[in-house]
């Protein structure tokens, strides 16, 4: 731990009743020591946000204002960058993509609640459906992909078997324009909905039974005691989901670079953060995609100030 | 600055809400999410078994893929294709997993993902909880500065800063290494930091001061009292850094070249180019299988405290 090794050792500090002046002179330096070690506790993480934050980010903002492909020279074309996003039909298409894969969010959400309401009852088996619920979590986004990618395959894929069962001639997901989208919502709400519907049941359980008891009392009907009661008393759960997975989705790429390597049929997969990387690292056009980069850094940083101030608005509290 | 400040104001407001409360009876009490509640408002048993089967066809989607990945690996290569699909493989074919081992490069891909997820979650840990320590604890001028400096950087997108970042390291010539892999997140997890600050400002000053004035180093109350206090909030956080480490999938592609140098989740994702084109879906399925199993060994295994440690970070918040 050489690096947060401190300046000056620590001193154990000597109290004279009698001289209230020596006490100060004592207190300072114990303040001054007590100073210097939480500098240097706190060094590692700000070394990084400087290195790895705040330099990046002055560099981004000058390459975003460049012609350059990485490696030779930087040629400032100002705000040309720019302009030419706006004028670019794949970045609006790959944002409107980015933001239809959101659609996924309220689904997921409502289903998480739902189970949570469901296994927060006296059913049998509850810890084995939260487990089973929970797997596709903790399973690689990676390999996880690769399995959905073959099992949207439209002749022999597991999709399509199951839809055949109850009659339903699947389309060929991942092959066409209009299923490619919906393809990926489901697969994202399959992999995410154990974590929403574990924090929901703990938000859940943590309801005081009395307030339920008073409405019962009341003859309040389950419908209202769920608008009344659940649905505000898991807010601040629901906030903490809708934030991190609008982050989230924001930067989704894995699963497109594996699933659609070449962005989906007509481009109807390529997320923003994939055509950023496929126009840095494959076109090496990095003026160009640190601009976009940079946009997608600032939408992501708009929408969640929004919601906060949605959340603060809304701010609710029992009793 | 003013917006960062304001959203870490509206951010330990949502925090106020729930965590104060619970949380600061942390220590003693945990609530166990396990535990069955009494009665209350009447349950009907139709109800309840109308959910169980509702639950249990759920569980049966949530599996399928899954178990249909395990099936899949130990077929034959025609068996994949088999109409109507087989869920248990005839013959089983347990030499693709030999195979995976032999004629692939998940052997050193799951070394390096052991290198870079091992020494970023165990070092990161021992400086994000310094620095939460200093925090919520020690003095110094300016250093609720610090911490909506570094809250700041969770609202930074990683994608924002690939491409600066991947300049960097191959102006350095660490590109096709694990070091900007490790190097740019051992430093501190401003998650973590966030978190274990939280739970450190409900233990009471005063016993930071009294183990002070019987003389002990802020580096020793550090590692004989604090570290070993916070130590359930560090587990939960640990796990979920960890795992995210572990299948981090867009850092390895920027920087791995190699397939030895490359991390699992890079091997097995090349795989599923590489051997789509010769139809081996066992062999891909068999390397998905292996990527997935050390996690979920580790999940079942600690099952109970990860569920009631996730549970309890979403209360925090």
């Amino acid at each position: 731990m050489a690096t947060t090794a401190p300046p000056a050792a620590p001193t154990t500090t000597s109290w004279s009743k009698e001289d209230a002046k020596a006490a100060r002179k004592a207190n300072r330096k114990r303040h001054r020591n007590e100073n210097a070690w939480a500098a240097a506790f706190m060094a590692a993480p700000v070394i990084g946000w400087v290195a790895f934050l705040l330099f990046p980010m002055g560099f981004s903002i000058y390459a975003s204002m460049t012609n350059w492909n990485g490696l030779g020279n930087m040629t400032f074309v100002g705000f040309d960058n720019y302009v030419r996003l706006v004028q670019d039909p794949y970045f609006w298409k790959a944002l409107w993509n980015t933001v239809f894969y959101m659609i996924g969010i309220p689904i997921g959400l409502a289903i998480s609640l739902a189970l949570a309401l469901a296994l927060s009852r006296k059913i049998r088996g509850r810890t084995f459906f939260r487990t089973v619920y929970y797997i596709p979590v903790i399973s690689s986004l990676a390999a996880v992909a690769i399995l959905w990618q073959w099992a949207y395959n439209g002749d022999f894929g597991l999709v399509n078997q199951a839809l055949a069962l109850v009659g339903i001639e699947g389309p060929n997901w991942l092959m066409d324009p209009t299923w490619s989208k919906p393809a990926l919502i489901i697969m994202a709400v399959w992999k995410g909905l154990g974590y929403s519907t574990l924090l929901y049941l703990a938000a859940v359980q943590a309801v005081p039974r009395s307030l339920y008891e008073a409405a019962a009392l009341d003859g309040a009907s389950g419908w209202k005691r769920f608008t009344k009661i659940t649905w505000p008393m898991v807010q601040p759960v629901t906030f903490f989901l809708v934030v991190t997975n609008i982050i989230g989705g924001s930067m989704i790429f894995t699963e497109i670079n594996i699933m659609t390597p070449t962005g989906g049929p007509s481009w109807s997969t390529a997320s923003l953060v994939w055509y950023v990387w496929n126009q840095a690292f494959r076109n090496l056009q990095m003026g160009y995609a640190t601009a976009m980069a940079l946009v997608l850094g600032i939408l992501v940083l708009i929408v969640t100030i929004i919601q906060f101030r949605i959340n603060r608005a809304n701010d609710f509290s029992i009793d | 600055m003013s917006l960062n400040a304001q959203t870490a104001r509206a951010a330990s407001g949502a925090i106020r809400d729930t965590a104060a409360d619970t949380g600061r009876q942390l220590p003693q009490q945990r609530p166990n999410i396990f535990q069955r509640r009494k009665g209350a408002t009447q349950e009907s048993p139709a109800v309840n078994a109308i959910l169980t089967i509702v639950l249990s066809i759920g569980a049966i989607v949530m599996a399928a893929p899954l178990v249909w990945m395990v099936s899949t690996s130990l077929k034959t290569k025609d068996g994949v294709y088999a109409l109507p699909p087989e869920w248990i493989p005839d013959p089983f074919v347990w030499d693709t997993y030999a195979r995976v081992f032999n004629d692939t490069y998940v052997l050193s891909g799951i070394k390096n993902s052991l290198i870079v997820s091992l020494s970023v979650t165990i070092i990161g840990t021992v400086f994000s909880s310094l620095a939460a320590f200093a925090l919520a604890k020690l003095r110094l001028p300016g250093k609720n500065a610090i911490f909506i400096m570094l809250l700041s950087g969770m609202m930074v997108p990683f994608p924002t800063l690939m491409i600066p970042q991947f300049v960097m390291f191959s102006r350095i010539g660490w590109v096709d290494t694990l070091l900007p892999l490790i190097v740019p997140v051992i430093l501190g997890n401003v998650i973590m930091i966030f978190f274990l600050r939280q739970y450190l400002q409900n233990v009471p000053d005063s016993l930071v001061e009294a183990a002070q004035i019987d003389g002990a180093s802020y580096w020793k109350i550090f590692w004989t009292m604090i570290l070993p206090l916070i130590r359930p909030a560090i587990a939960a956080q640990f796990i979920l850094w960890f795992m995210a480490v572990w299948n981090d999938y867009l850092a390895p592609i920027l920087y791995l070249n190699t397939p030895e140098r490359q991390t699992l989740q890079v091997v097995i994702a090349n795989m599923n180019v590489q051997y789509a084109t010769q139809r081996d879906y066992p062999l891909i399925m068999a390397a998905s299988v292996i990527s997935v199993i050390p996690i979920l060994v580790v999940f079942l295994v600690f099952q109970r405290q990860i569920i009631e440690s996730i549970a309890l970070t979403g209360s925090k918040t």
